[in-house]
């Protein structure tokens, strides 16, 4: 714990330093770019790269997020239970093709751009969030779920009042984990002309300029430490409230 | 007025529960006792139809429980179970006033009841309104489930082994609140439980289930002094049928006139723990007093005579 409270602040100003004022750099990164070759990314700002990319992430993921409980609420119901193998197993293909082939396929229908990198971020998304809804949903604590009924909670107060809060944590889990796999998966998005911070890196892999890779490589990984933490630090505090 | 209509439940061929009628008297504690697989549960779950009845009806002060829509239904019939089952993530408060808020009570209203309730069920409401459950004891857990249950002061209130989490010590006391509290409320209440002597301490009237049928139903010396059947008898437990009997009546029926030595008695003490106190100090009598005024004593013989006159 206490080692979290002196690195967080210097992750964070780290974090600020190389997107607001990524010239305090070069000293550090000159002796990875070229001979004569620059240091700094310049051909666009960080910050708006930086925006774009959380942006990106974060719609992908809110839409993940809403279909994947959608769908865990849906096949956790007893109508809906027939329905959960085939759910699984679309979730799962969601997972199991790569982010690439999606981008690949989406860009003939939707044109280059934010849309193709939006579909493949959500459907890398999905499977995470969906598992773990599912296993909040149905590990709820069995006393509370009977005296939820037989206090006369009706089944959609059920759901919004006991059991959706119950499975909160759990999902929270899942969708940290999607939104960390969707941060660093977004990069390849600028293959496709996506506005990310992959740009950074893809013009560094381009021209051979390490100090590229790196600038990019880096504010994408502070940023996921970040978020990650953040939203760890988010469940724990649900979970110790609900005495877990 | 309860009255339970020749109620049936069945799984496929099983007879769960078989054509059981009773009638449960406003203000009053019945206790459904059995054995696991005896039905019991099943019953008292069919009254607030978490299970509905496959045949028969129930109905409360006339009106039948199939006319309205079950969720509705419970919200006039308290319900507290074993272990509790609170919201977890809701306060001792927001608990509490569950099923008021369902009702759309006003807000002030709600607090107070909720501040009524925690201080007839001595937990101070400032300092527990706002935890979580997390933060009780098991004994408290169980007060707030059972205070829960009764905040829109239901018609009816069904327990479902209520105190069987609790360890011996903390379930006596648990026991004794909620007969004070029924006392005090007037309740009507439907406990069940595989315990006799919790049957026959917290009981007005008992009722056996045995494989799905009502095998006896009566006040609690009815069934210790005439068990219908070899099943009830088996409950009650044969070697123990005297002191179950003597622990039913108050010292104060036994009192006479005279003096006798060691420390008193309190009037509304059981003949159990007058027949105690005698054999552990080796005394012919024990001397009853209220309030540190004497009232006289209780002998050994007179005890001996009040058990034998069971039949």
């Amino acid at each position: 714990m206490k080692i979290g409270w002196i690195l967080r602040p210097l992750l964070v100003a780290a974090l600020l330093a190389l997107v607001l004022r990524p010239e305090w750099f070069t000293p550090l990164l000159a002796p990875l770019a070229p001979a004569n070759g620059p240091v700094i990314y310049t051909r666009a700002s960080l910050l708006s790269l930086s925006l774009s990319h959380l942006a990106l992430v974060a719609m992908a993921s809110a839409a993940a997020t809403v279909v994947a409980v959608t769908l865990a609420i849906l096949v956790t119901r007893p109508a809906g239970a027939a329905f959960r193998p085939l759910s699984r197993t679309i979730t799962n293909m969601g997972q199991t093709f790569p982010p690439v082939a999606v981008l690949a396929l989406a860009v003939p229908a939707l044109g280059f751009g934010a849309g193709p990198t939006l579909v493949a971020l959500f459907l890398y998304g999905l499977l995470p969030i969906f598992e773990n809804a599912v296993t909040g949903l149905t590990n709820l604590p069995p006393a509370t779920m009977e005296a939820a009924r037989g206090i006369g909670l009706s089944r959609w107060q059920r759901l919004w009042r006991v059991e959706l809060p119950l499975a909160l944590p759990v999902t929270l889990t899942g969708i940290r984990l999607s939104v960390v796999i969707a941060l660093g998966t977004a990069t390849i998005g600028s293959t496709v002309a996506a506005r990310t911070l992959g740009e950074v890196i893809i013009a560094g892999l381009l021209t051979n300029n390490t100090a590229f890779v790196v600038q990019g490589g880096l504010a994408v990984g502070l940023f996921a430490v970040l978020i990650y933490d953040a939203m760890v630090q988010l469940e724990t505090r649900l979970a110790r409230r609900m005495g877990g | 007025m309860i009255e339970i209509d020749r109620i049936t439940k069945t799984y496929g061929d099983i007879r769960a529960v078989d054509s059981v009628s009773m009638t449960v008297e406003t203000g009053t504690i019945t206790v459904i006792v059995g054995t696991s697989g005896s039905g019991k549960t099943t019953l008292l779950r069919m009254i607030n139809r978490l299970e509905e009845p496959t045949s028969g009806e129930v109905r409360i002060n006339g009106d039948s429980t199939l006319s309205v829509k079950p969720h509705i239904l419970r919200r006039r019939i308290g319900y507290a179970i074993q272990g509790h089952g609170l919201f977890p993530h809701h306060t001792v408060g927001r608990n509490i006033g569950a099923v008021p808020q369902l009702l759309g009570w006003p807000r002030d209203k709600i607090a107070a009841r909720v501040d009524e309730l925690l201080a007839l069920f001595s937990m101070d409401p400032a300092q527990f309104r706002d935890r979580y459950p997390a933060e009780l004891s098991g004994g408290q857990q169980q007060r707030v489930g059972v205070a829960r249950a009764l905040a829109s002061r239901p018609d009816l209130l069904l327990m479902d082994e209520p105190f069987g989490a609790l360890d011996p010590i903390i379930r006596t006391r648990a026991q004794e609140d909620l007969r004070h509290i029924q006392q005090r409320l007037g309740s009507t209440i439907m406990l069940v439980t595989h315990d006799m002597e919790e049957a026959i301490r917290l009981g007005d009237r008992v009722a056996v289930m045995d494989g799905g049928h009502l095998v006896q139903h009566g006040t609690p010396a009815e069934i210790i002094a005439a068990p219908a059947t070899d099943f009830v008898a088996d409950m009650v437990g044969d070697v123990e049928r005297p002191l179950r009997l003597l622990s039913l009546i108050p010292v104060a029926e036994l009192v006479e006139e005279g003096t006798a030595e060691g420390e008193a008695l309190s009037a509304d003490a059981s003949l159990r723990d007058a027949l105690s106190a005698c054999l552990w100090s080796g005394r012919g009598a024990v001397p009853v007093a209220e309030d540190g005024v004497p009232l006289g004593r209780v002998t050994l013989d007179a005890i001996r005579a009040r058990a034998g006159q069971h039949a």
